[in-house]
């Protein structure tokens, strides 16, 4: 008895397209492409057609001409007879400055509030309970705007630090903290001290040797090192000797009253003050509750575990909870310093030239390159995101667990 | 002679519990163990008392010294000084203002206020019709509305003069309930569909065929779209959908020339209108203000990004190659780029983008901006929650033969929902904050109110209190919607272990 059934005919009908799986999905990839296509194109083509009837064409000339603005704050040399290019460039460190030192401070109060949050102590969790919940329940730009007005409103005028003024500077003479904004030291390189500085770039590389030879020296032997004590030494006295026996070449320019406004030393601007606290204080509320569910999702039996070997409450944490905890910490925290990042284009409610100002600001506005500003703006954007978003993915990978 | 009898003394009833030694028990033991159980806690006990101490002391007396009742910043000083008081808020400002700061200068219901409360000059001026008709000298009516403001207080002025906003705002809430509270009845789901059309009625106002007529078109499309999936399956009936959506809200014939009939709904508006003729005050969106903008603007873009996030993320994890590609490049695009340049877009590219001489409500582009930058966090928030189901639940719904959308409703996304709820709300509270930031394209959100505040003769210089009673506006709703996902999470917990 015959039990073969006869193979399907290998017949293509026009209804396989959309009711055979294994064709469907080509079939609807290619309507999606076609209705995507179509609408690109319609979008281009009013582009064009508006375009057209502004009088405007497409190009990035206009990144050549003279910018003719001035912006008050520049970590390279500016002037208003520079190109636009540079106005962008200008723009774009001033944005990573606001960025990194925010990333900075932000970590620092961040990982504070996250582990006090978590402290027994009922004053000192409610505390930064409020904090953290004022912080994160509140928009980013009324921060911004209230430490903007305390800088602007509630501090001293400069004329107030003449005698009998009522107000002083703080640390010894050297900071004023007015509304013109805060004035600190600045530091005069002399002779001799490139070497001073190359002598403390060389010790900070010997403390990173040495942690990696006691840690070597460790595993062989058991034996341990006074690691932070060495460092310590070896951070402050090869540096403070140089600077001696070279006969002090640093020195410091306090900043000093001179007619209506401080001369000398750096001026650090209001706005990069304000936008740099509120951006911290906004951001290290986030990482806050980041490190508090960090340090939680390790199990209470990992603690009990590394007590039961005898092992200190502090080298626990540093040596199980902590390694443990990183691996939940790290993604997240970097994804909020990269929302800091982007938050940073708030500069905008306090006048401080960030990128959002120079490029997507006053030069739109010269040029009237909408098209072309935004679109470098968000370029700019993008790649700084992609890439520590890349960095992001080769730490994930880096600390994954191996599962065999 | 039995054993009890050798015994000298049985104690027959239980003694009572000896109280604990003193430092032992109560609020001493909790005190030692939690605020001094070591040296360091002491002191951060201490540093942290003082630390309250200072804030309070530095802020309480300035905040419950406030003047409530000034004119003025001037005035508000000069009672200070006459109080003899060192510092004092003057919240005199939000005492004026707070219907400002809540809506902005959308326009009072100037009839009805007068009407109802200011029945008297209203007779003296010449009744309604002189007051408020269309041969009404606009100057006097100025006069008139001014004085009338002055007169009633600022809560009648809210109750009645802004009674659509809050109608708005009251139905709002009713439209959301049964959504949020599942105990509630589930027929109450009919008016939160409806509901878009009526929010829409009350704010912006018109001809109440407008928003009728339009949910009626989407209603007609959904049934056709039905009526002809019975027949020829789910792909007939999209069709036919988009076919009758197409046919009543555009042009399905662009390229002749129709005399104008096309696109229909606007002359179905128009006959119905002329039928009955029932409307409000039309009211324009650059008119919308205050922290009624961030509701309107919040609350839009929550319920439109939550389905274009979950396709988003859906398409993400889809096994077509395009498709996949499509949705990794929108959502990493939007995300790569903060808000304030997409608004930015919206307010100054967009007009680029479309058909020479079209032009486009600006609340509307503010809105289809954030809804599309919301729906891009979302959708990376529940590609989490999918990535964190098990395989075996995948597995699972193909072996009972479910199709990709029965099994993505079924099985995986009501689970993978329940995984980023936190995450879906979190998006939510920063969208809401993130509505702050359309002052930068010249809406007038609260924080642009601030401004105009500060800008009059009267309140210039006045910050503090006008950032605070916004900061705790926005800290009212976004901390109800956090403590709403802890609800909604511990109500989920299916494994209680």
């Amino acid at each position: 008895m015959a039990d073969t059934t006869e193979m399907p005919q290998d017949k293509f009908r026009l209804s396989q397209l959309l009711y055979d799986a294994r064709y469907r999905s080509m079939t609807i990839q290619v309507v999606a492409a076609m209705l995507l296509m179509l609408s690109l194109a319609w979008l281009v083509d009013n582009t064009i057609q508006n375009l057209a009837a502004l009088g405007k064409d497409f190009s990035f000339s206009f990144l050549g001409t003279t910018a003719g603005y001035d912006i008050n704050q520049q970590l390279i040399p500016f002037t208003s007879q520079d190109t636009h290019a540079r106005a962008a460039l200008v723009g774009i460190l001033n944005t990573l400055l606001v960025a990194f030192l925010g990333c900075v401070l932000a970590t620092v109060i961040g990982v504070l509030a996250g582990v006090l949050r978590l402290s027994k102590n009922f004053v000192v969790s409610g505390i930064m309970t409020v904090y953290v919940e004022a912080m994160r329940n509140t928009p980013l730009l009324i921060w911004i705007l209230i430490v903007f007005a305390v800088m602007t409103e509630a501090t001293p005028q400069p004329r107030d630090f003449r005698e009998g003024g009522g107000a002083e500077m703080i640390l010894w003479d050297s900071v004023a903290i007015s509304n013109r904004g805060v004035f600190i030291p600045k530091p005069l390189w002399g002779e001799g001290s490139g070497l001073v500085v190359a002598v403390f770039l060389l010790s900070v590389g010997a403390i990173f040797a040495l942690r990696h030879f006691a840690r070597k020296r460790q595993e062989q032997t058991g034996a341990q090192l006074p690691v932070f004590r060495l460092s310590l030494a070896l951070f402050f006295l090869p540096a403070l000797l140089t600077y001696f026996v070279m006969g002090g070449p640093i020195t410091l320019e306090l900043p000093e009253l001179g007619g209506f406004n401080f001369d000398g030393g750096i001026q650090i601007r209001n706005s990069l003050i304000a936008l740099w606290l509120a951006l911290s204080l906004y951001t290290s509320a986030f990482i806050a509750e980041i490190v508090r569910s960090g340090i939680l999702s390790v199990s209470r039996g990992q603690t009990e575990a590394s007590f039961a070997l005898g092992m200190q409450p502090n080298r626990t944490m540093q040596l199980v909870i902590l390694p443990q905890a990183l691996r939940v910490i790290i993604p997240p925290l970097i994804s909020q310093f990269l929302n800091l990042t982007k938050n940073s284009s708030l500069a905008l409610a306090v006048g401080y030239m960030d990128v959002r100002s120079t490029l997507g600001g006053i030069t739109i506005n010269q040029t009237g390159r909408e098209i072309e500003g935004i679109l470098l703006l968000g370029s700019f954007y993008l790649i700084v995101s992609l890439i520590i978003s890349s960095f992001m993915n080769l730490y994930n990978s880096s600390v994954k667990l191996k599962e065999r | 002679m039995s054993k009890q009898s050798s015994v000298a003394f049985v104690r027959r009833e239980m003694l009572p519990p000896a109280p604990p030694p003193p430092g032992q028990a109560g609020v001493l033991r909790w005190m030692r163990e939690n605020l001094f159980s070591s040296v360091t806690n002491t002191a951060l006990t201490i540093l942290s008392l003082y630390f309250i101490w200072s804030v309070l002391a530095s802020i309480m007396p300035w905040t419950l010294n406030g003047i409530w009742v000034a004119g003025s910043l001037t005035e508000c000083r000069e009672i200070r000084d006459a109080r003899g008081l060192e510092t004092a808020a003057c919240w005199a400002v939000i005492n004026e203002r707070w219907l400002q700061l809540l809506f902005g200068f959308y326009p009072t219901d100037d009839k009805l206020l007068s009407s109802l409360f200011y029945a008297e000059p209203l007779a003296t001026a010449g009744g309604l019709e002189a007051v408020f008709g269309a041969a009404s000298n606009a100057t006097d009516r100025i006069e008139f509305v001014g004085m009338m403001k002055g007169d009633l207080s600022n809560f009648t002025i809210f109750l009645f003069g802004y009674w659509r906003p809050l109608l708005a705002v009251a139905l709002l809430v009713v439209a959301v309930a049964p959504i949020l509270y599942s105990s509630l009845p589930r027929s109450l789901l009919f008016f939160s569909m409806l509901y878009p059309f009526v929010g829409v009625f009350l704010f912006w106002g018109g001809s109440i065929w407008g928003p009728m007529t339009v949910a009626i078109g989407l209603a007609a499309a959904f049934f056709i779209g039905r009526f002809f999936a019975k027949r020829f399956g789910l792909l007939g009936g999209g069709i036919a959908a988009v076919a009758a959506f197409i046919f009543i809200f555009l042009n399905p014939l662009p390229f002749i020339d129709h005399g104008g009939l096309f696109p229909l709904f606007p002359h179905v508006k128009d006959v119905l209108h002329s039928i009955i003729p029932f409307g409000l005050s039309a009211i324009p969106s650059d008119q919308f203000g205050g922290f009624m903008l961030a509701i309107i603007i919040g609350t839009s873009g929550i319920v439109l990004s939550l389905p274009i996030g979950i396709l988003l993320a859906l398409g993400r994890q889809s096994t077509m190659p395009f498709i996949r590609w499509v949705c990794v490049t929108f959502i990493e695009v939007i995300r790569g780029v903060p808000l304030i340049v997409w608004l930015f877009v919206a307010s100054t590219l967009l007009k680029y983008f479309l058909p020479p001489g079209s032009s486009f409500d600006a609340l509307l582009r503010v809105i289809i901006l954030v809804t599309l930058f919301a729906s891009a966090y979302i959708a990376e928030v529940v590609r989490g929650g999918l990535a964190a189901l098990p395989t075996g639940q995948y597995e699972a719904a193909d072996s009972l033969g479910l199709d990709y959308w029965k099994s993505m409703q079924l099985i995986v996304l009501p689970q993978a929902l329940k995984i980023s709820i936190p995450g879906i709300v979190n998006t939510f509270i920063g969208l809401f904050k993130d509505t702050t930031l359309v002052v930068f394209v010249g809406l007038r959100d609260p924080l642009g109110l601030t401004n105009a505040i500060r800008a009059t003769g009267e309140w210039n210089g006045i910050y503090w209190e006008l950032y605070i009673f916004v900061a705790l506006l926005f800290f009212t709703f976004c901390f109800f919607m956090s403590r709403y996902s802890m609800y909604l999470e511990r109500k989920l917990q299916t494994d209680r272990r």
